[in-house]
């Protein structure tokens, strides 16, 4: 099908475009930017009229919860919620259950979102069997699989020797790891930012030294292996710095915070508010200033929602004993049009931290509206106001610390390859 | 954000902490509780003023103590009490706090007596209860114990007269405790001008000097000229998790012996929430001895705390 979206202000950070430009979609594809080609009749035509025409946003951590948590959330509902938030291209963490450590897993998700004709799933698979930290996953199979990376998630790797070696294999054949530096003794029980607030609350803390421990291990096995390495949800001023100063030495590692972090901060806890229960925790003023900072020089490559919908029971329990992690799909635009106006950082460049960046740490061709390329695109209204309720979610979860707030940024539209998988005209 | 504790007219609707609690609040309470106390300061006498009114102690966490203690508060202001030992044993069935509470205001609580081994359950149910019934926190996490400050600020009153002339020292494991938690929170509000905690650093939380404290490694210096002495219990436990080598070794260090109750000023009182581990965190000479007002502390608890219930119960809007 033909289809035209004219009268937009075209978006595009990888190839540097930010013009009022029409694009013409053939056969799923980018088939012109600007003038329309030889013999072009449009079937459709979408009147983006003071919106911007972007490419698909690409979210590094989406938790769709299936299969073994179909209570906090489906396939379904976490796909749908997905392209609502503009996000054609997701990669999802394996720590499901059982995990994501088999093939046949795998390849059965990868089937099933397939049907959906939603997003794009590119799943990322255990490291180790069922992430217990002690035996590695057959590596090439899940990669034939579909998978695009290895990763521990949010589960402990104590035996170091275990994820050096994990990190020698990957290397062997190119294969990338993600791994969110914790160390586990250190974070054992904790649930809050060692900082004034948790002293104040009586809450079990996490020092910052349990991120740069770990940190500082893992970018010397990357330095020791070659492994490609991509460092998941940042959360101190001080791994920032280790992040920045092994990729001046020339280290090949990327990096990325979730949108939470960049927003929030120890503070907004509150009195025990259980949306703010977040892994990595939410850390002081001044880590998130660092959080920012390193978006701005590029040591932080690209901004994740860390998507993680939680049932409602479960976050209606003291602190400590609620489970951790914030709805966030349907957030992404919004939050990063509110990180680039406080910053006032070009919307271009903001764009690129949720489309080609994320896009090159997947090792994806996508994220950009190259002529050729495959039709994923989201437009948007970057002025238009709403609030964030239960009810104006597609996600099963409904747990977020922006709950109540007002934020400005709608999708309007998300296309992915040329077909319109959602919209919404509401004001 | 609005003081959870608070009602619409700035009264007190629940009791979770004694931080943010105002000064005119807190000095009603311990006025209200001397009001309960014979001429003697020794025994309180029977009142109406919880007639007809239901008081749930729900205690999610076992304390035979402080759960007597609210029983007889709530018996002398004549209040029907029901006690409920939840223990741990009651989630592990399925059924969540939140639907205890429910099932507990469906048989028609006034007023809840909360403790939880989690910090924040006590606002969690406050959050969650109609408007008319009344939450108090006996105990969080390391959250805070408000009545367990109260009290203590009674006795000090008592002893002191006053508050903005003393040097408070609070000794021991004020990492996990919600008692030294809310003692600072009560006595910065109550204008002490110096308050101190001793303890090494592996029970010190980060940054706690932003309570308003001074932070003391040794007792020697920290004890010096102070006129309040307020105790800490170490619980057993922290021996493992390598927070202290053993009890002997901190009773060394930071045992309360007549010998470091030197230090202090020679009129100061020794105060403990209890219970006490005589031979750990307090010698039983300085238990016993003149300067301890331990037991004072236990029969000013039931005053503070029928003062507590009395309050909550008059702010009714």
């Amino acid at each position: 099908m033909n289809l035209l979206i004219k009268n937009g202000r075209l978006i595009d950070p990888r190839n540097g475009i930010d013009a009022m430009l029409d694009v013409y979609v053939q056969n799923g594809c980018i088939a012109a930017i600007g003038d329309a080609p030889d013999g072009f009749v449009a079937v459709r035509v979408i009147d983006a009229a003071g919106l911007i025409v972007a490419p698909g946003l690409i979210e590094l951590a989406a938790r769709l919860r299936e299969p073994g948590f179909e209570y906090m959330a489906t396939l379904e509902s976490e796909m749908y919620a997905a392209v609502a938030g503009g996000i054609t291209s997701l990669a999802c963490p394996p720590d499901t259950d059982p995990p994501l450590d088999e093939p046949g897993l795998v390849e059965m998700l990868k089937h099933r979102a397939r049907n959906l004709h939603q997003a794009r799933l590119y799943p990322v698979a255990a490291l180790t069997t069922g992430l217990r930290g002690t035996e590695l996953t057959e590596m090439a199979e899940l990669v034939e699989a579909g998978c695009v990376a290895f990763s521990q998630a949010d589960a402990p790797l104590t035996d170091t020797r275990v994820l050096y070696r994990a990190m020698q294999y990957a290397a062997t054949f190119g294969f990338s790891v993600w791994l969110r530096p914790q160390d586990s003794f250190l974070a054992k029980d904790g649930v809050a930012h060692d900082g004034e607030v948790a002293t104040r609350s009586g809450l079990p803390a996490i020092p910052v030294c349990a991120e740069t421990i770990a940190l500082s291990t893992m970018l010397s096995l990357a330095r020791e292996t070659g492994a490609k390495l991509h460092i998941c949800r940042i959360s101190s001023a001080a791994g920032v710095e280790l992040v920045r100063q092994a990729k001046q030495q020339g280290l090949y590692v990327t990096c990325d915070v979730s949108i939470n972090h960049v927003h929030l901060s120890e503070m907004d806890i509150g009195y025990f508010d259980t949306n703010c229960r977040l892994n990595p925790p939410l850390r002081s003023l001044r880590d998130r200033a660092a959080l920012r900072a390193g978006l701005l020089d590029g040591t932080i490559d690209a901004i994740c929602t860390n998507h993680a919908p939680v049932d409602e029971d479960a976050k209606q329990l003291p602190f400590a004993e609620a489970e951790s992690g914030a709805t966030g799909v349907e957030l992404m635009l919004p939050l990063m049009l509110k990180w680039a106006r406080q910053e006032k950082i070009a919307l271009p460049d903001a764009l690129g931290r949720v489309t080609v960046h994320p896009a090159r740490v997947l090792g994806i061709d996508a994220g950009h509206l190259g002529v050729g390329s495959a039709a994923d695109i989201c437009i948007f209204d970057a002025d238009a106001c709403w609030r964030v309720e239960p009810s104006a979610l597609q996600s099963q979860g409904k747990n977020t610390p922006f709950i109540g707030q007002e934020v400005q940024g709608r999708v309007r539209y998300t296309l992915i390859d040329g077909q319109v998988v959602y919209q919404n005209q509401e004001p | 954000m609005n003081n959870p504790q608070l009602n619409r007219h700035g009264e007190l609707q629940h009791l979770l902490t004694t931080e943010g609690l105002p000064v005119r609040i807190m000095l009603d309470i311990l006025d209200r509780a001397s009001s309960f106390l014979d001429a003697a300061g020794r025994e309180t006498r029977k009142v109406p003023l919880l007639h007809g009114k239901s008081v749930f102690n729900i205690f999610f966490e076992n304390s035979t103590r402080t759960r007597t203690t609210f029983e007889i508060a709530a018996k002398r202001l004549s209040a029907d009490v029901v006690n409920l030992n939840i223990g741990s044993s009651s989630t592990s069935k399925g059924e969540t706090m939140l639907d205890t509470v429910d099932n507990l205001c469906a048989m028609h609580a006034d007023m809840f007596v909360v403790r939880h081994s989690e910090s924040g359950a006590a606002h969690l149910i406050a959050r969650h209860v109609a408007p008319e019934i009344h939450v108090i926190n006996a105990g969080d996490g390391r959250h805070a114990h408000p009545t367990q400050a109260l009290l203590d600020m009674f006795t000090i009153r008592h002893y002191k007269k006053e508050f903005h002339n003393l040097r408070v020292a609070i000794v021991g494991d004020v990492l996990h405790s919600r008692v030294a938690r809310s003692q600072i929170h009560a006595l910065t509000t109550l204008g002490v001008p110096e308050i101190r905690v001793i303890a090494p650093k592996t029970l010190l939380p980060a940054a706690v000097e932003n309570l308003g404290v001074q932070v003391y490694h040794d007792m020697a210096h920290g004890l010096k000229d102070v006129d309040v002495v307020l105790m800490l219990r170490l619980q057993n436990e922290r021996m493992q998790g390598a927070l202290l080598p053993s009890g002997q070794e901190y009773f060394k260090n930071y045992g309360l012996t007549e010998e470091k109750l030197g230090f202090a000023k020679s009129d100061a009182i020794v105060m403990h929430p209890g219970p006490m581990n005589r031979g750990i965190e307090i010698d039983s000479r300085v238990a016993d001895g003149s300067q301890s007002v331990i037991l004072s502390q236990v029969t000013f608890g039931i005053a503070v705390r029928m003062a507590v219930m009395s309050v909550l119960a008059g702010n009714n809007k």
